[in-house]
């Protein structure tokens, strides 16, 4: 069984589709990043994932369970997957640990001593830990992103869902930030990064997907061959566009 | 310079009189003011709502709130519908309907403005971490609207209070009834009451008014 398998997904807002009979299968370990020009669909397709968009048609299926917005186990499916935004979503009115125990303490009914050292441990892990009672809005973009990572890797989830993490952030402050993504892809763990850090992109995906208008144009296990040598034009057009 | 006419304040139990007076605006305000809050949030609750009946209706409420002014709705309520409803109501009773009719609308927009200034990714990145509506509610979007009401809220407070000077058309005895009734008696022998007791009536009303309106500016530095 799959860890992630996406049947004849499809996604509209009213008449306007957005993701047209979208299949995909992910398994334990991959990295998927997904590509494409803005407005193709690639971060309403993330959100679909974990049920934050309505969807249409077909389903999500996690560990062969599907996912589903209105159901009764949202909440514990909704767990096995961990996302992270565009822009800067900590809790503005709680500390850098309270913003990471919320769940672990209110969703997953966990013990705080247990709770709060392996915060301590992944904040440590992205030299964070000294900032563990500052309030977010002392933090810089890329500390902020660096926490929204760890509140999403307490709580255990299967696989990881970046939405454009770096987008927001000064060029100064990718770095640090992709850094952690990359040593969480070396300990093995299953994600799905849609970004526009071409460079970090082949660096990191097992696999990739091309994505334009809703569908997906181009699909490569091998990073390397498909951002030197893309098989179909539009890709090629695309990744062209980041060449001076 | 000629006497401030501050002297007449310690006759007899004039000032104990003043802030008795205060103490009536004080009553009218806190009671419009409870009932102003508690109705508000309810109020701006429903102002959120998509359902456009709902929606046109508090609009026009809030409108009529803010074009009337407040002593004309006074006289609309203790002059005119006292007559053509022929009920009976005591002038306290007609000012406590008046503040609350405008408090609630003032709340209430206080409340709807503080509730769609949360981010919807507020909503998501909680929803995410799977937690439910009402946890998302309790622990992150109330909190942070409460944070972002209270200053407001303390400021519409202390307006409520200064506006209850009004009532003084209709017959109701406070602060600033006193004040003249003092000024009044004491016309022929301290003719320069009117400086020295106004006076004191403001000081009355800043003390009142001024820790309010610190607390508001210190809470909206703490929680900015």
């Amino acid at each position: 069984m799959s860890l992630l398998e996406i049947r004849h997904l499809h996604k509209a807002y009213g008449d306007k589709t957005i993701l047209k009979d979208f299949d995909l299968t992910v398994e334990k370990g991959d990295v998927v990043v997904v590509i494409g020009p803005s407005g193709c669909g690639k971060s309403t397709f993330l959100r679909c994932i974990n049920a934050l968009e309505e969807i249409q048609g077909g389903e999500v299926l996690i560990d062969g369970e599907p996912i589903r917005r209105s159901a009764k186990n949202i909440s514990s499916m909704r767990q096995k997957v961990g996302m992270v935004f565009q822009s800067y979503d900590l809790f503005p009115h709680k500390t850098i640990l309270e913003n990471i125990l919320l769940a672990p303490l209110k969703v997953q009914k966990r013990n705080r001593s247990e709770a709060e050292a392996e915060a301590m441990e992944l904040l440590e892990r992205v030299g964070l830990a000294d900032r563990r009672d500052d309030f977010p809005r002392q933090l810089s973009g890329g500390q902020k992103q660096r926490v929204a990572i760890v509140r999403a890797l307490i709580m255990h989830p299967e696989i990881l869902l970046l939405d454009e993490i770096t987008a927001a952030l000064d060029p100064e402050m990718v770095r640090e930030v992709l850094d952690v993504v990359m040593s969480l892809a070396k300990a093995g763990s299953t994600m799905m990064i849609v970004t526009h850090e071409m460079a970090f992109a082949k660096a990191i995906a097992t696999r990739v997907l091309f994505l334009e208008k809703g569908e997906i144009v181009e699909e490569s296990c091998d990073a390397k061959a498909f951002f030197e040598h893309p098989k179909t034009k539009r890709a090629e057009r695309f990744l062209k566009s980041f060449e001076y | 310079m000629q006497s401030l006419g501050i002297d007449v304040l310690f006759k007899g139990t004039n000032f104990l009189r003043l802030l008795g007076g205060l103490w009536v605006a004080l009553r009218i305000s806190l009671v419009s003011v409870s009932v102003s809050i508690l109705l508000g949030l309810a109020v701006g609750v429903l102002m959120t709502s998509k359902n456009p009946i709902i929606k046109a209706f508090f609009r026009v409420y809030l409108e009529i709130v803010r074009i009337m002014p407040q002593m004309v709705l006074l006289f609309v309520v203790f002059f005119g519908s006292t007559r053509v409803f022929g009920w009976n109501l005591a002038p306290e009773t007609s000012a406590v309907i008046v503040f609350s009719f405008w408090g609630v609308a003032e709340m209430g927009d206080l409340v709807r403005g503080a509730l769609i200034s949360i981010p919807r990714i507020q909503y998501e990145s909680a929803e995410a971490l799977g937690m439910t509506e009402n946890q998302t509610y309790l622990y992150i979007i109330l909190p942070q609207t409460i944070r972002r009401l209270i200053p407001l809220s303390i400021n519409l407070i202390t307006r409520m209070i200064k506006t209850t000077s009004l009532v003084i058309m209709i017959g109701i005895v406070e602060v600033l009834k006193v004040a003249q009734q003092i000024i009044e008696a004491n016309r022929r022998v301290s003719p320069n009451a009117a400086f020295g007791i106004f006076a004191v009536v403001f000081l009355l009303y800043f003390l009142l008014c001024w820790p309010i309106s610190k607390l508001a500016s210190y809470l909206e530095k703490r929680w900015a």
